[in-house]
């Protein structure tokens, strides 16, 4: 039996056409059908080495394996490692493993040695020989590997690292242990316990009533309660209803949350729209993901095709009288889609534009059926509430805010990447403990939360603890959990500038004050970036977010003025130094800054214009060089580059 | 560009035509594996599918033209994604934009003249513990500098 889902011998009477009713729990507790010691240990031995015991003679090398980690070279490495173990003869012994995200992107490659956890960075394929020699045959810890701190500190142990010893992983469990391709690692590790828990002891009724008292909000952005939905959807009338699952991730700067989860963990994502199917009464399944995440479009096609090849989607599942299946439908990229019902026109093969509301979703929504659309990590915390109840998943998070959020911490931070950490913990602890403060030794400037929706908190919203409320009353939404930490050189007007551009872009074109609005709200923040505004573009700005604000047609307009509004909130300042003095703070804005080499310092060296990436650097050798103005992108390498501080940036 | 499509192709949008000919909300899907087939959406294709699927051509071409990964003109050899998503954007993503658009000499959205590049832009490409990243055809390219930019893309044929 190489696989946990087939029949262990033929005895087992299990078949996808005539399911058993209890075939998942057969599968890491059973079997049930007949009475064999030898398949019972076969079973375990199986369950019990997805991670592998410590003590025993198996190790597991997991090479990370997600789009992070695959840019930074990890196939290879993994190809690579294969090959060592071949010539060593160790392949017995030690199993390599390809999971999903780990979340530490940055430092990727990522390998991870277990039992003992030792995890290793920057992996190149050069120390492969290194790890299978000196680790793997002769227990010893390759300590130029592990992950440094910026002190120098060295920390060899997954749990040690401080990214990773702070945070508290519940949704994440799965993700960067067990193989994503594998639908038996998922049953292995407790997976789809929950489906069988709500077809066997649950009616519909008491799922939604669980998920009601866990108090789960959905995590798409505005925390709406996702019990509440539930119920609305079922009690709406119709035989025909939807689930929609949506992975269109939003905000640029957190796509990374729901990718990393669907990309490791997907599973878990099928796990929750079964069960929400199953508590709402619906029959089909759609899954929207951004075609821009093609490695986790490949990841649940797999595990689409695995479940209903094991029974777990189609009909009659698990003997129960329910069917269920999921579709996938990849976007074709527009913003806007993931608003709920330009979501549902894409679907129907529309112009993905949104209408107005009322009618809800859950009343009408696909086809006029009624629809719950949940995020992906809203419905990755379903399978935990059913299989632990609501009692235990209250226990992290606070009263309103209940449960774990996950976070694509990025930006000028130190230790970028995922982060899941229990609602209501302090930005403080997010930014600077986990993330391990600003880099590079700058200061603090400013958290973006919520993308293009979302706005800015300073150095005084420090202590805020993060969950719906609080963020709220503060003027930001959580969104789905980009938190950009931006430092000292960042320039709040370009920041303004940048989610304008951006959301004026994706404005699908259907309302006024968002397809006008927008575009002229950039406009004035263009000519700002420029030094050619004038107070007076000042109030049209703040006038045009009022606008904006109260009349747009969708979340996407109505939202889209708060960036401007938060950054004008707290750094009015410079707003003011770009109209009246003509000058960007930060030095961001190309227009304000020039760059030249100042000639007395200059010792002819050569290595901006080597490094320019555009030639705007001229001069002979052991000669003054100059800066051609008009050629110059204001990149700022040559400023970065020159070890005589003869670059001026004015 | 010729609109003339060699046989097998016609055979596969055939088949495709076949394949989501009472499926409701087609069109996107079909949309969407025409141009794999073949590269980009030409007018013909478009009156093709159109008539395929007795749906007007004016909201054939209104859904073609909302969503950005349809391509109604032909692309380069490489295509080159440049991430301008916020993670990328605080970590210079503009700078990296800039210094390839100035050695490609062309703008967003644009192909080269001679086929070799198009150039576009995308909100985020989910790599953003990488920023700023890019993406050479399916390689994600990241922890990007201007000049290590410029460098990469001089290797593309």
């Amino acid at each position: 039996m190489l696989n946990l889902m087939d029949n262990c011998c033929p005895k087992c009477v299990h078949t996808s056409s005539a399911p058993c009713s209890d075939y998942i729990t057969c599968r890491t507790r059973g079997p049930f059908c007949h009475d064999d010691k030898g398949c019972q240990d076969k079973r375990q031995h199986y369950v019990n080495n997805v991670r592998v015991p410590a003590g025993g003679e198996l190790r597991q090398i997991i090479v990370c394996s997600g789009t992070g980690c695959i840019s930074s070279g990890s196939v290879q490495l993994a190809d690579q490692l294969k090959q060592e173990l071949d010539c060593t003869g160790l392949t017995e012994r030690v199993r390599v493993k390809r999971t999903g995200c780990l979340g530490f992107c940055e430092n990727g490659p990522i390998v991870q040695v277990q039992p003992e956890d030792v995890v290793y960075v920057k992996v190149k394929p050069t120390d492969i020989k290194d790890i299978v020699t000196r680790h793997l045959m002769n227990g010893e810890i390759v300590e130029r590997l592990v992950f440094h701190d910026p002190a120098g500190t060295p920390y060899p142990h997954f749990g040690q690292i401080p990214f990773y010893a702070r945070q508290t992983r519940v949704l994440l469990a799965n993700c960067g242990h067990v193989d994503p391709e594998q639908i038996s690692e998922y049953v292995a590790t407790g997976g789809y316990q929950g489906l069988v828990k709500v077809l066997q002891q649950m009616s519909p009724e008491q799922v939604i009533e669980e998920i009601q008292r866990s108090g789960l909000r959905g995590r798409g952005g505005a925390g709406f309660p996702t019990g509440k939905k539930w119920a609305s959807a079922r009690r709406a009338a119709g035989d025909i209803k939807y689930i929609i699952c949506n992975a269109d991730e939003g905000d640029p700067g957190a796509f990374m949350v729901d990718r990393s989860v669907l990309e490791g963990d997907p599973h878990t994502v099928l796990e929750g729209m079964l069960i929400a199917g199953y508590a709402v009464g619906a029959k089909v399944g759609y899954i929207y993901c951004r075609a821009e995440y093609p490695l986790a479009i490949k990841r649940l096609k797999t595990a689409i095709e695995q479940a209903r090849q094991y029974g777990l989607l189609g009909s009659y599942i698990l003997n129960s009288g329910f069917d269920f299946d999921v579709y996938l439908k990849e976007g074709a990229g527009a913003f806007v889609c993931g608003e709920g019902t330009a979501l549902q026109a894409y679907i129907e093969g529309l112009r993905g534009m949104p209408r107005v509301k009322p009618p809800r979703s859950t009343e009408k929504g696909l086809w006029e059926k009624p629809t719950v659309l949940n995020n992906v990590e809203t419905l990755v915390n379903v399978p935990f509430i059913i299989r632990h109840g609501a009692a235990e998943y209250r226990k992290r998070g606070t009263e309103k805010s209940p449960g774990t959020k996950i976070f694509a911490l990025s930006g000028a931070v130190t230790n970028a990447g995922l982060v899941e950490v229990p609602m209501g913990q302090t930005l403080r602890e997010i930014i600077f403990g986990t993330g391990g403060g600003i880099r590079d030794g700058q200061g603090f400037k400013a958290v973006q939360l919520g993308g293009p929706s979302g706005g800015c908190l300073t150095e005084q919203h420090l202590d805020l603890p993060v969950d719906f409320d609080s963020l709220l009353s503060a003027g930001v939404t959580i969104g789905s959990g980009g938190m950009v930490v931006m430092d000292e050189n960042t320039c709040m007007v370009d920041v303004a500038r940048f989610f304008l551009a951006f959301t004026q872009a994706e404005s699908c074109g259907e309302c006024t004050p968002c397809r006008e609005g927008t575009k002229r709200m950039l406009e004035i923040l263009q000519r700002m970036c420029q030094g050619k505004a004038s107070m007076k573009d000042l109030d049209d700005l703040e006038r045009l977010c009022r606008v904006v604000k109260n009349t747009s047609l969708c979340g996407l307009g109505q939202a889209c003025p708060n960036p401007v509004l938060s950054t004008l909130n707290y750094f009015r300042d410079e707003y003011m130094a770009h109209i009246i003095e003509k000058r960007c703070p930060a030095g961001v804005c190309s227009a304000l800054v020039h760059y030249r080499i100042d000639g007395s310092l200059c010792r002819g060296c050569g290595l901006c214009l080597k490094n320019c990436p555009v030639q705007a650097i001229q001069g002979e050798k052991k000669q003054p060089h100059t800066i051609n103005d008009r050629l110059c992108i204001k990149c700022g390498v040559c400023l970065n580059k020159c070890k005589f501080k003869a670059v001026v940036r004015a | 560009m010729k609109e003339s499509h060699c046989l097998s192709k016609e055979n596969k949008l055939a088949e495709l035509f076949l394949h989501y000919k009472d499926m409701p909300g087609a069109l996107i899907p079909v949309l969407q594996q025409a141009q794999e087939m073949f590269g980009y959406l030409s007018p013909e294709l478009l009156r093709q599918i159109s008539a395929g699927f007795k749906i007007p051509l004016s909201r054939t071409y209104g859904v073609a033209t909302f969503y950005s990964q349809f391509h109604l003109k032909p692309r380069g050899r490489n295509i080159i994604k440049v991430c301008q998503g916020t993670a990328c954007h605080v970590r210079g993503g503009s700078k990296v934009l800039e210094a390839i658009k100035s050695y490609m000499g062309v703008e967003t959205g644009e192909t080269s003249e001679d086929l070799r590049f198009t150039l576009e832009t995308v909100a985020c490409l989910g790599a953003c513990g990488l920023a700023p990243v890019i993406t050479v055809n399916e390689e994600t390219e990241g922890q990007l500098t201007p000049e290590k930019a410029v460098k990469r893309i001089a290797g593309c044929e």
